[in-house]
């Protein structure tokens, strides 16, 4: 079957089995290989990216189920002059990761709580990513990163509000 | 001024969180073009005879290139893996099963395909005739024989016992005034690291094996491959990708492994593999799986007399580290304290279920859950405070090493300090006032508080011998450098952490320094990463090697600034020489590579292991109606030594409290009476979520040992170590008072509820 759809804003159309899962879609076909494949049970979150804008479990969302639609990925984050997102680097700055395996996918679990949810506690940060597995970090310092990133991406605003 | 000591941000990162690492499934490479994907059949009942397996219709599917059994292995020559010498050599396991399966999981046959997805259909299509036989699916099963032997040529189901029982003290208890007995399960876990198993392998046309294999040591892999596949050690090369989380289960290498390295040279294409989750929680050793009986006895006034330890360890089905693992345990058996009167038995047992091998603390978390299990014990049969009977028996603050009864030298160790420092900070007494204002007021939430103080082993060894690691730093002309190491991180953060101590010695930015490891070509020997033995031996290596590169270089300099050697000074802010007195006369490092290489090779030995030590203190609430168990608080003295960045060192307490933690109240493999793993997806089995647990309470405390130049103790382990006994002590602390004196871990509510109950002779427990 054919798939025709946006990938970290650009378009592309790719001939697919009806079966292949978007993971796969995703590393494989299009080469984008920062989303993992932690479980079979749509329990680990390894695989987050988000589809218009929203984060799914690529590993439970079929390629053909894409269609049409729009996807972002950890790659797609970068800025065009390289800059890490705020999310990303707030990670980095916390030390919000070790082995990196859930890593792509926490961030953009993350970065889908924070747009919905710009100023979470930690109590709704910790439900936000219940679905994310990290074995080595213990969740403590994703915890503080993505409540460090909301403080970030809220402070810009205010900026650009009052430079405004 | 030094980095060391500060909070350097780790240099692994901008590629892990934009482009993500490059785990074995990623990697892309030229040698492994074309190729084909293994898929192996596993077995689906835990004690079997294979009467027949019928491969034909899955060889007749479609994309399948071919499918072996264990007797096309054994037609080749390949043998079964032997356990280590002072086992029972009977028990060998083949690389595929071939007249008996022994667990749910073991690998029967492997399938070859085209595509990735082909395997899975065509596993399906693999026809096995078994003939079942009596599942050995517990360790006293497994003991008393009732359910026969899993190596009938063996004839017995004990793999190695540690101690000599016939030397145990029948008087050993004499003179106490209390003494106390328990049962306590040691529960089965599974290391479950965020990346399962895989591995990608090509022959070259020089006869040469290249495997990408996640692990952490690749010396050591290369070791299991050439000894499974019976090749030359110059045969073999490993690469090790980025490793997604290893735990202590990705040492070696597994049978799977060896099978697709020969796979690929049966079909003389590259052959890739990557297992499900549900595979690795069948497939990948598990940790833990003991049962310990203690027995503890003392007087009045809360002083410890004597303490005995009983080990029954679960191998499961075949011999790896967990058969081994005993013999640490029984080591470190009396934990920080200072009894008058102790011994510990071990036997190790075969199982049909996954075999058993190192996670995270390996043997040690056992030592220290079962003491400080023992020690909550006495303390609430001899009506002490649980703080007051540790602080009476630890062992005083000591500068020089202590030599146990065990034959562990502790090298410097302040326990009281480290428990007192945490009971402080957790607010003890106050805690215990509002423990005691609930239990007046007989409130559904109970508050338990639990400690624990414990001393672990970290650094035991090297390669071959004594604890050594090896180190190499090359500078270049442009300013760069590079160093090779002989560990392996997979999360650790070592490309930070080396350069760092690189940076500080000759000054040259931690941006400019090049981290290698894991390549067998480039780094022929060194121990891996494991028992938290990284940076007291590797990175010590990595230091003494930067120390004697600026001997190289000073020697250089002199002649090249004809100036005497004493006269030289190096400026590490500047990275380079100058005579003394005669500032403007310099000659920078890196100019010094350029007529000759500027490097050292260099091995650090250590006189011996190190012995990090802690206490924590867990705070759990408990539902008395429900019997769950909520973890408030986490407050954790972890002393490692000198501390070179804290960010990292404080990463690695977070997670190693995290997944302690979640053993002592959620998690746990479970069988049931015919050996069917019954958590063999995330779905089942309960993997500590964000949810679950709380934020941790660090408080840091630096007791430095002698026995490496940056002072520093293993840190990887201790996390873990320190907080399951915290945590379950605090759960049996939080309902002691209607009656309960202990619950096996993981403390579910089931378990929690069914204690209250039975405690007040309720009917329903």
């Amino acid at each position: 079957m054919e798939v025709k759809l946006t990938v970290n804003g650009m378009t592309r159309s790719d001939e697919v089995e009806p079966r292949l899962l978007l993971v796969h879609y995703l590393r494989e076909i299009c080469g984008l290989r920062a989303a993992n494949v932690g479980c079979d049970t749509t329990s680990c979150g390894a695989c987050t990216v988000l589809l218009d804008g929203e984060s799914v479990k690529s590993c439970t969302v079929l390629a053909v189920q894409a269609n049409g639609r729009s996807v972002t990925t950890s790659e797609g984050l970068v800025a065009d002059d390289g800059a890490m997102s705020a999310v990303q680097q707030a990670f980095r700055e916390n030390h919000g990761l070790q082995c990196g395996f859930c890593t792509p996918g926490m961030v953009m679990a993350a970065t889908s709580l924070l747009a919905e949810n710009p100023h979470p506690t930690e109590q709704e940060v910790r439900e936000g990513l219940e679905g994310n597995f990290c074995r080595c970090t213990g969740y403590h310092n994703i915890v503080r990163a993505v409540l460090g990133a909301a403080e970030k991406l809220s402070g810009d605003q205010t900026n650009t509000e009052v430079t405004a | 001024m030094s980095i060391l000591g500060t909070r350097v941000l780790r240099t692994e990162d901008p590629g892990f969180l934009t482009t993500g690492a490059v785990y074995t499934e990623d990697v892309q490479d030229e040698r492994l073009a074309g190729a084909c994907y293994v898929h192996f059949v596993r077995s689906t009942v835990a004690h079997a005879r294979i009467v027949n397996i019928d491969t034909s219709a899955a060889a007749d599917a479609e994309g399948v290139v071919a499918v072996y059994t264990g007797k096309d292995l054994a037609d080749a020559g390949i043998g079964s893996l032997r356990p280590m010498p002072n086992m029972n050599q009977q028990m060998q396991q083949p690389l595929l099963a071939t007249d008996v399966v022994r667990y749910v999981g073991e690998p029967v046959a492997a399938v070859v395909t085209e595509e990735m997805y082909q395997g899975e259909d065509a596993i399906e299509l693999v026809d096995v005739d078994y003939d079942i036989l009596p599942a050995v699916a517990t360790m006293h099963q497994a003991l008393s024989g009732e359910r026969g032997l899993l190596f009938p040529d063996a004839g017995t189901n004990v793999a190695v016992k540690f101690g000599d029982e016939s030397a145990s003290d029948p008087d050993l208890f004499d003179g106490c005034e209390v003494v106390v007995s328990e049962v306590i399960q040691n529960q089965r876990v599974a290391p479950a690291p965020m990346e399962s198993r895989s591995g990608a392998a090509a022959w070259g046309d020089d006869g040469r094996l290249t495997a990408w294999i996640p692990n952490q040591g690749a010396q050591g892999t290369k070791g299991a491959i050439t000894g499974m596949l019976g090749l030359d050690r110059d045969q073999v090369r490993i690469i090790t990708p980025d490793v997604g989380g290893a735990f202590g289960a990705k040492f070696g290498a597994d049978a799977e492994h060896g099978v697709i390295c020969w796979v690929a040279k049966q079909l003389g294409r590259p052959a890739r593999w990557s297992e499900t989750r549900n595979e690795n929680l069948l497939g990948m050793p598990h940790g833990r799986g003991q049962e310990q009986k203690v027995t503890i006895g003392g007087t009045r006034d809360g002083t410890v007399l004597a303490y005995r330890l009983e080990v029954l360890q679960d191998c499961g089905a075949y011999l790896k580290a967990g058969a081994f693992l005993p013999m640490l345990t029984r080591m470190m058996a009396p934990g920080p304290y200072d009894i008058p009167r102790a011994e510990a038995f071990t036997t190790s047992v075969v199982t049909n279920t996954t075999p058993v091998g190192a996670y995270r603390g390996a043997g040690r978390p056992e030592a220290a859950a079962a003491i400080d299990r023992a020690m909550d014990l006495f303390a609430y049969a001899a009506g002490v405070d649980p703080a007051e009977v540790r602080r009476k028996n630890l062992l005083p603050k000591f500068t020089e090493p202590h030599k146990t009864a065990f034959g562990a030298v502790y090298d410097s160790g302040d326990y009281a300090a480290a428990l007192d420092k945490v009971l402080a900070a957790a607010g003890y007494d106050e805690l215990r006032a509002e423990q005691a204002r609930r239990r007046t007021a007989a409130d559904t939430l109970q508050l338990g508080i639990g400690l624990s103080s414990y001393v672990e082993i970290t650094g035991p060894g090297g390669e071959a011998g004594g604890p050594n690691e090896n180190g190499t730093v090359e500078v270049y002309p442009d300013g760069t450098a590079t160093i090779l190491t002989g560990t392996s991180p997979h999360g650790q953060g070592h490309q930070t952490a080396w350069a760092m101590l690189v940076s500080d010695e000759l000054g040259i930015p931690i941006e400019k320094i090049t981290v290698k490891w894991g390549d067998t070509d480039l780094v022929p020997r060194g121990g891996g990463t494991g028992g938290s033995r990284s940076l007291q031996l590797g990175g010590a290596a990595v230091q003494q090697a930067s120390r004697e590169l600026l001997d190289v270089a000073r020697e250089r300099a002199a002649a090249s600034l004809e100036a005497s050697l004493s006269d030289l000074v190096f400026d590490s802010g500047t990275s380079a020489f100058t005579i003394k007195g005669d500032p403007d006369v310099s000659v920078p490092l890196t100019s010094l590579a350029e007529s000759e290489r500027l490097f050292v090779h260099t091995v650090f030995t250590a006189p011996g292991p190190t012995f990090p030590f802690g206490s924590h203190v867990a705070v759990v609430e408990v539902d008395t109606e429900t019997g769950k168990v909520f973890l408030r608080r986490m407050v954790t003295i972890d002393d490692a030594g000198t501390v070179m960045n804290p960010l990292l060192a404080e990463g690695q307490r977070h997670g190693g409290i995290a997944q302690g933690a979640a053993q002592a109240f959620l998690e746990e493999v479970v069988y049931d009476d015919d050996g069917n793993a019954l958590t063999a997806t995330f779905a089942d089995y309960p993997f500590a979520s964000a949810t679950e647990l709380p934020s941790f309470e660090l408080v840091d405390m630096e007791t430095p040992t002698s026995y490496n130049p940056l002072g520093a103790k293993g840190i990887g382990e201790a996390g873990s170590i320190g907080a399951t006994p915290a945590v379950q002590n605090a759960v049996i602390d939080a309902v002691s008072h209607l009656g309960v004196t202990h619950i096996d871990m993981p403390t579910s509510p089931q378990r929690v509820w069914r204690a209250i109950n039975a405690a007040n002779g309720s009917k329903e427990a």
